[in-house]
């Protein structure tokens, strides 16, 4: 749950790393193969509600990606390339973006974290804010990184 | 093998399928009889980074592996309009995957030249055309591979033991009601991907079953043009037709013990069909620059149709391109039964190794494409940006002979 004061959750490492950057949800599964740009991180997906707009940095909140396998060229190819998400946050263990941070961390050491949130948490990160990911082996936490007086934790009561 | 005593080429492919194991929550590996490889396509540095470190890591495949189509036709260099640095880059990528030892067949329709797992054997394949064709016209289990995964698995012959591998996940979900269609339609092979793109549409990644096919006994082209296109317009991996596919011998083992009336049934009647052929066609006049055929690469029998309708008429209007996307194994096999040369003299053009919608071989200033496949109708507005026209294979021959659409509406009325 987010709230002006600040968002802490709890979620299930799916690839581990630390990033940091602004929040930028999107409101329908992305095909990253044909829906997005190689060497910039654009959305170009016309159909996609997010088209245009830079992944680049950003804490990618979804609930899945879809379509072909070749996603994970394209997305391991975003990371090389330093404009893939920083992070990707889902609610479903999507094994086609999984595969395109495995492969970049072997080839080029490039960590992006991954983390398996719960349904109801990924529809609530709805604000622009900015957070850190930790991910480490098991857990991981996404914590906002405003300066808050009162941050809400929300426990997670199951991984899908 | 994760300990690299096989080799550290084997380590990096088993954290690959241990990894995905783990997210799959597999209890454990199975071993494949052989794989399907579709990492040839050029998606940029890191595809071409990843197979070249395999190679530099002393990789190569454990079991018989094919490759799917690449970047370029190898056999027809000048065809494709690709700038040179582009060309290098898909033949380096090309080359790396020969080099891991997997078999240079440069097709997506791998049943056609000679790889063809038996009823209930486990492989790991990739590209959704030759997935679902593996799963329900052979009968053999594989899962959805795509990208790193079935390299990986390729050379440690090993997946994780889940999904379409498991036979709980293999029984149908879905019921696709085609009784009422006329004996016409069912026994041409325009219904086929239209069939394939209704099922994708109302499936998604479920398990369909046909019913109401059985006496048409569609063949082997049918079943190909059914499966490729419910696997572009929905997830679709394995479908069964009653009476057809070796699964299901009857809609009851197809279901696997539930009764019709657990799962949803859609009757499929002679509207949906018609309007599910109109929806392929994105194109509003009549113009035509040029007909693809062969997605899925064509087979022998298609080039035998080919042939008979192009043998005693009259050669394509020359303003028209006339497109024959195959494998190089069914290109020769055609030549030998001497089906190329009525297609050729007709002034059709053949293209190996790859596909008329993955590389840039259309003269530019192309619009408008007709075509019998319902995946190339699907893909090629979003990935080459032109308008299709969807018809039948004589609709394509009649259309190309005048350089404009000629349709024959009459079976689906």
């Amino acid at each position: 749950m987010t709230t002006e004061s600040g968002v802490e959750l709890t979620g299930m490492t799916l690839h581990p790393g630390s990033a940091a950057g602004s929040l930028l949800r999107l409101d329908a599964p992305l095909s990253f193969w044909g829906g997005s740009e190689l060497e910039t991180g654009r959305i170009t997906d016309e159909r996609h509600p997010q088209w245009g707009v830079i992944m680049a940095g950003r804490i990618l909140v979804m609930h899945s990606g879809r379509g072909s396998s070749s996603s994970s060229s394209v997305l391991a190819e975003q990371i090389r390339a330093g404009v893939s998400p920083a992070a990707i946050l889902l609610s479903e263990p999507d094994a086609i973006i999984v595969l395109g941070a495995i492969v970049a961390a072997e080839l080029y050491e490039k960590s992006m974290p991954i983390v398996l949130l719960t349904h109801t948490e990924i529809d609530s990160l709805t604000e622009v804010i900015p957070v850190q990911v930790e991910a480490t082996t098991g857990d991981a936490t996404v914590r906002g990184v405003v300066p808050a007086p009162a941050a809400l934790t929300v426990e997670r009561t199951s991984t899908r | 093998m994760l300990d690299g005593r096989e080799g550290p080429a084997v380590a990096m492919a088993m954290r690959i399928v241990v990894a995905l194991a783990r997210l799959r929550d597999a209890r454990r590996l199975r071993p494949v009889a052989s794989a399907h490889l579709d990492g040839c396509l050029h998606h940029g540095q890191a595809g071409l980074d990843f197979v070249e470190r395999l190679v530099e890591l002393g990789g190569q495949v454990r079991i018989p592996t094919t490759l799917n189509v690449g970047s370029l036709d190898l056999l027809h260099p000048n065809l494709a309009r690709v700038s040179k640095s582009d060309a290098t880059e898909s033949r380096k990528l090309m080359d790396a995957y020969v080099a891991l030892d997997a078999r240079p067949t440069w097709t997506c329709a791998p049943y056609q030249v000679g790889h063809r797992p038996s009823l209930g054997e486990h492989v790991a394949w990739a590209e959704s055309n030759a997935i679902v064709f593996c799963n329900s016209v052979l009968g053999a289990r594989t899962d959805r591979y795509g990208d790193f995964l079935d390299a990986s698995a390729a050379i440690t012959g090993l997946v994780p033991d889940s999904g379409l591998h498991l036979s709980e996940n293999r029984r149908a979900t879905l019921v696709v009601d085609c009784g009422g269609l006329s004996d016409e339609l069912k026994s041409s092979s325009v219904l086929y991907p239209v069939l394939g793109y209704l099922a994708g549409r109302v499936a998604g990644t479920e398990v369909p079953v046909f019913t109401g096919l059985a006496d048409a006994r569609p063949d082997e082209d049918k079943l190909k043009a059914l499966g490729a296109t419910a696997a572009s317009a929905g997830g679709v991996a394995l479908f069964h037709i009653a009476g057809v596919t070796p699964e299901a011998p009857t809609l009851a083992v197809a279901l696997g013990g539930r009764s019709p009336h657990e799962v949803p049934t859609v009757v499929v009647d002679a509207d949906a069909v018609r309007a599910a052929r109109n929806s392929l066609t994105t194109a509003l006049g009549d113009d035509i620059d040029a007909v693809s055929l062969g997605t899925p690469h064509f087979s022998l029998n298609e080039f035998r149709l080919l042939a008979e309708l192009t043998i005693d008429g009259d050669a394509f209007d020359p303003s028209t391109e006339v497109w024959v996307s195959t494998s190089r194994a069914v290109l020769g096999q055609a030549r030998d039964a001497g089906y190329l040369d009525p297609i050729e003299q007709a002034g059709a053009t053949i293209l190996t190794d790859t596909c008329t919608y993955v590389t840039p071989v259309l003269k530019p200033g192309t619009r408008v494409v007709m075509t019998n496949s319902g995946k190339w109708a699907y893909y090629a507005p979003g990935n080459i940006g032109v308008d299709v026209v969807f018809a039948s294979l004589a609709e394509c021959v009649a259309s190309a002979r005048v350089g404009r659409v000629v349709h024959d509406d009459r079976i689906w009325r």
